[in-house]
This record gives structure tokens, sequence and C-alpha cells, in this order.
């Protein structure tokens, strides 16, 4: 109970302090080496590209394509569509969370549950966009029935734009948060709720007061998740708009161009602007946390 | 994990080049057959250097394994003529990689493999892609390298032209009844969301030279590629312009009924596929100067397989699979001679059509010129 008490508040968990670590370092060997290999080299090496020309000399002229039109205005639509269909996709997956909270967590439901969002957090790509060219496209089933009942030609399949690909990324955001927030709902005790009877509050004071606060770093963390999810999608997206309008696609056609020769390396650039979006993105959530943290122990 | 199954494939690679070397030596080698090394192979500029065909075939066979890249199977009947090589190869396995890249990601792959098993043997590339790679590549001289057009071919057998299509308008002619006889008949309102091309001009040259072909229909020239610019933009602003990517599977169900690409992807995604095709695609090339764009043929430089490689381009210049490549509507580099010579599929040639005899291309600055002008005004015309 010291190590509890040292700590700055109930619900953090009491650090190993010590000799421990000196042992304990080995099992994160795994992971670090991993990450290191596959995550930062990788990240590294794609960010460095962009401040070299082809030929290897040190230039800054990739960082030129952030001067053009369609290069901002891709960044803003990348940037809107993973706020988009994060925030949607979180609203949409906490609250099937909370619908779900009430059952057996081993039962029926939350089993069946559980299954599909695992299948589905992670089906994307071409064979995504297949799906939903089937269902939603101009001579797909939703477009047939309107067809049918208002005449020919009514229907015009939004999913060409990008606003179109709200509700296809939703189709895997959706089923991810339930996935990574789920956890975090099933730690609200009941005996919160029943304190917060007992003393006299209603159930609307005990979401404000105890529920929203103890699960909102959780919520934006599963956002955020969210939003990199979106920001860095890449294959449906070139199979239903082939013509821009996300960052992502830019890099693609930056890098693999058969009719703009020598500028290759300016996909880098663009990777690093992606990082930093993140890096703005990470910073203000940990300051948010920061803050929930204050809030949860006010 | 693909490190993992890179570190497989180069364990297996040497274990095989233990096995063949041994079996190497226990073969009695014709007279004329020369055994290479694999430094010897890769600078092999003639099948004189293997000491003519069987040395040429004995050696692949040693090597066993072939990489190709970039070649998809609806692609000017590149799914046949795999198999094709196959038949006649057994020994040689042909490993297929990336079958919906671009000429860039060849080059990006030759680069990043360089000195692996996997790294591409060959290439099937665009010219603007190419004359900037230059220093990849390996010469070498097919057997039947008087029967290229010497203005089809590099005078030293750097790179060689293999096929051409046509820019071609697909359409679903059941949607479509009454067709399409000029460009701007896609302007009409019965095209609303209709019509579609392969990618981003900016990105895929099939692409570009769907706008360059809308040029030459609107009065713009191989120099002037703005009034092409402007008839997509047209398109767009009368609701008919359609940004999906089409593929093989969007014109087979009616999600992309028109499509601008090259005539052998048209012909190669319509009845010819059989089952996977659209039973009424139609394809129409516009009257008017055409458009062509051929494909070069080079040899890495780098080859892990050389001798496959260059056994490779020998059976694309038989004129068997230069038949196979004009079944798909793509006109082969060596037409001209095999019209001559008697050895061109005559049932074919007509029912595909002879290869117009005026069609342009673009030379690379006038390709540079038209991807400036496209980088500037592309994505504000169709935005």
């Amino acid at each position: 109970m010291t190590s509890l008490a040292q700590s700055r508040g109930a619900g953090v968990t009491p650090r190993r302090r010590g000799a421990r670590i000196g042992v304990g370092w080995i099992g994160v060997v795994p992971f670090g080496v991993y990450a290191l290999l596959f995550l930062a080299i990788p990240a590294v090496l794609a960010v460095a590209s962009g401040f070299f020309t082809q030929n290897g000399t040190f230039t800054l002229a990739n960082f030129d394509t952030f001067a053009d039109p369609t290069t901002q205005k891709d960044i803003i639509g990348s940037i809107g569509l993973s706020a988009v269909t994060a925030i949607a996709g979180a609203i949409a997956g906490a609250i099937i969370c909370y619908a779900l909270l009430p059952m057996r967590a081993d039962g029926l439901v939350r089993t069946v549950v559980d299954a599909a969002s695992s299948v589905f957090a992670q089906f994307g790509g071409v064979m995504l966009a297949f799906a939903f060219i089937a269902t939603m496209g101009n001579t797909g089933l939703l477009g047939l029935i309107i067809n049918g009942l208002f005449g020919d030609n009514t229907y015009t399949s939004p999913l060409y734009t990008v606003p179109g690909l709200v509700p296809v990324y939703l189709f895997f955001q959706i089923p991810l948060m339930v996935l990574t927030f789920m956890p975090a709902m099933e730690a609200l005790k009941p005996a919160w709720g029943e304190a917060v009877a007992t003393l006299g509050g209603t159930r609307l004071t005990y979401w404000w007061r105890v529920g929203i606060p103890v699960l909102a770093p959780a919520f934006f963390g599963c956002a955020i998740l969210l939003f990199a999810n979106s920001f860095s999608s890449f294959a449906t997206a070139a199979a239903l708009i082939s013509q821009g309008g996300l960052i992502s696609l830019d890099i693609f056609r930056a890098s693999t161009s058969e009719t703009v020769i020598g500028h290759a390396n300016e996909a880098g650039s663009l990777a690093l602007a992606m990082v930093v979006v993140m890096i703005v993105l990470m910073t203000a959530y940990g300051a948010l946390q920061r803050r929930a943290a204050k809030w949860a122990n006010r | 994990m693909k490190t993992r199954y890179l570190a497989g494939a180069a364990v297996l690679a040497a274990a095989a080049l233990a096995l063949t070397a041994c079996a190497g030596t226990a073969t009695p080698a014709s007279n004329n057959t020369k055994t290479l090394t694999l430094a010897q192979a890769q600078k092999a500029t003639s099948i004189a250097d293997f000491g003519g065909m069987d040395g040429l075939v004995a050696a692949a066979n040693k090597e066993g394994h072939l990489n190709v890249i970039t070649l998809p199977p609806s692609w000017a009947n590149y799914g046949q003529i795999i198999q094709g090589f196959q038949k006649k190869y057994p020994g040689i396995k042909i490993n297929s990689e990336n079958p919906d890249g671009s000429s860039a990601d060849e080059v990006a792959a030759a680069k990043a493999q360089k000195g692996q098993s996997t790294a591409p043997d060959v290439f099937d590339i665009g010219t603007a892609v190419m004359d900037q790679n230059l220093d990849l590549l390996a010469p070498y001289k097919v057997g039947s390298w008087k029967d290229i057009p010497d203005n089809f071919k590099d005078a030293d057998g750097t790179w060689y032209y293999d096929y051409t299509g046509l820019m071609s308008v697909g359409y679903d002619s059941k949607k479509f009844p009454n067709g399409v006889k000029k460009l701007d008949d896609l302007l009409g309102s019965e095209f609303k969301n209709a019509v579609a091309i392969k990618g981003d001009p900016t990105q895929a040259n099939e692409a570009l030279s769907a706008v360059t072909m809308a040029a030459l229909q609107s009065g713009g020239s191989v120099d002037n590629i703005q009034p092409g610019i402007d008839f997509f933009q047209k398109l767009k602003q009368a609701g008919n312009f359609l940004g999906t990517l089409p593929k093989q599977a969007t014109v087979a169900s009616g999600e992309t009924p028109v499509v601008i690409q090259w005539s052998f992807n048209n012909v190669g995604w319509g009845p010819a596929a059989g089952s996977a095709g659209n039973p009424n695609w139609k394809t129409v090339v516009l009257p008017g100067t055409g458009l062509g764009s051929y494909y070069n043929q080079a040899i890495n430089k780098d080859a892990p397989n050389p001798a496959a490689a260059r056994l490779w381009e020998e059976y694309l210049y038989t004129p068997a699979v230069q038949n196979l490549y004009l079944a798909a509507g793509a006109y082969p580099s060596q037409l001209a001679a095999m019209k001559k010579n008697g050895t061109v599929d005559k049932s074919v040639l007509a029912k595909v059509g002879d290869a117009p005899s005026d069609f342009v291309q673009l030379d690379s600055d006038q390709a540079a010129k038209a991807s400036t002008l496209l980088t500037a005004k592309w994505a504000a015309a169709i935005g």
C-alpha cells in the first residue's frame, strides 16, 4: 500500500523501482528490436529521402510540393476525412460498447460482436472497395433500388469522391473502436454507480462526474488510433478514387509516377508532413490526458 | 515477414545453385554450348555467347527461375504468354511480381533488390521512365533482331520495342446501343457517370495517353495536349467523368461502362476474356490520327537469372508470341516483317485489323511537356 500512497492518486499503476529494472528491460527487447526494424528505421529512411535528390545530393526542393494548391487541398482532405471518420467512428463505437455493457462478457451477443468486430476492423483494401461498389456503386444494389423507384439516372454514387469514403472507412473504424474501447468500458465498476446513487446523484450526475472523466483518456486515445488508421489508409481509396484528393494517394503518385519523372523523393517530404500531423495530434493528446488526469483527481 | 521470406528464398536459391552446379558438372555439354559464369551471362549480348539456342536453354534451365515484373495476365495477353513459356520450358519457374505496378515500380524493384535472387530479370517498360534509367539495362540482341525495324530499337540492343496498343474507347454495347462514333458523343447525357480512365495522368502513362488522344480528337496535337485537358473538364462538368479506377471486374459488373485505354486492354477485358470479361464490350479506335505508345523490352544488367532473361526475350520475339500480342490487339514490333515473311497469323490479323499507318506517339520531349502541363492543370480541371 505504500507504493500506492506514494503515487499521485488512485487508478495509477504503482511503478516498479530499483533493482527490478535491471532484469525487467530484457522483456522489452524483442518489442524494441521489432519497433526499431519495422517502424523507426523505415520511417527515418522514408522521411530522410525527402531531403535528397534522386542522385543523393541534399536539397530542400522536394518541399516545393507544399506550395502546390493540389497538395494543400489533399492534406486538408486527408485530415478532414480522418477527423470525421475518427469522431463518428469513436462515438458510434462507444455507443455500441455502452449498449453491450449490461450483457454477459461470455454471452452469445458479446462473443458474436467481438468476433465480428475483429474481422471487420481488418477488412479493407480493394476487397472492401469492391464490396461497397457492389452496394453503393452506380450499378450497385442501392442504385438499382433508387433508380427503380424514381426513374433511371436518379442515383449518382457518392463513392468516387473524398466525402464518399466516409461510409467506407466507418465500416472498419466502428469495429476498431468497439475492440479497443470495450476494455475501458468494462473497467467502470458498478459500485461507482451505486455509490453515486447512495449519495443522491442521478444517472446524469454519474456519467458527468464519474463515467466520462474516467473514460475520457481512453476515448481520446482510441479516437487518435482511429484517426491514424484513416490517415494512413491507401488501398481502398486508391481503388475508389483514382484522381487523387488524399495525401496517401499523393505519396503513391509521387513515388510511382510513369509520367512526371524525377519527383519520386517528394514522397519523402509528404511522409514528413504526415509524421508532423501525427506529432501535433499526439502532443495535443498528451496535454489533454494530463488535463484529464487532473480532472479525474479533482 | 518479408525479410524472413527473403532470407528463406536466399537459402533456397543458394541450395538450388549448389545442387544445379553439381548437376552441371555431371552432364556432358554438347560441342557448341558454353558454360558461362553468372557475370559472363549477365554480359552476354547474343545467343552466340551461349553457343547457340541449345546452350542458352541449358543455361536457363540450370538457373531454373525467371523473375518478371508488372505483367498483368489480362494485359496484352501476358497470361497466355507466361503460360506458353512455362509449357515450353517447364524447367524454369516464372515468378511474376507486382503485376499491377507501374514502370517506376520496375525500376524501384531493380534498385532495391539488386544482388538478390528476387530482383526482376526483365523489364516491360515505358519509354519515359526507361530513358532515365538506361544504366540499369544490359544490351542484348535477340535472334530475330533484323526483323525489328531500326527506329524501333537501340542500335546497341539496350532496349527494343515490343508492342503498342492504340488509345481506344471501350464501351458496353448493351447499355449504349448507339455506340461511340466520335469523342464528343461521350459528353451526351446518356453517358452520365460512365466514362473512366486508367488512373491519374500525372501518375499513369495510360491515363496521360487518354488525355493526349482526347487532344488529338479535339484539335490539339502531341505538342499541345491542352484541348485534351479541356475535354475532360467538360466531361467532368457534364457529370460524365467517373473517378474510380477501372478494372476488369468493374467492366464485367458494368460499374465502368466506358473506359478509355489501350486497345489491348479493352479487347482483353471483353468477350476475349471468356467468363471473366464483359460479353457486350466493344472496342473502338476513333477515326483521325491514332495514338500509340510502344513499350520496351530490356534486360536487367544485374539479372539474377541472366540466361533465363535472355531466353525470355528470345521467346517473346518468336512469331508465336508476337501473334499472341496481336491477338490481344497489341501490335508487335515485328509485325511488318511477319507480314512479309508470312509468319503472321492471318486470321488473327483479319480479326484485330491491321495497324494504322499514321498513328503517332509522344517522344520524350513531348511527354515531358505534357506531364508538366498536366501537373499544373489536371487537378483543377477535374477537381
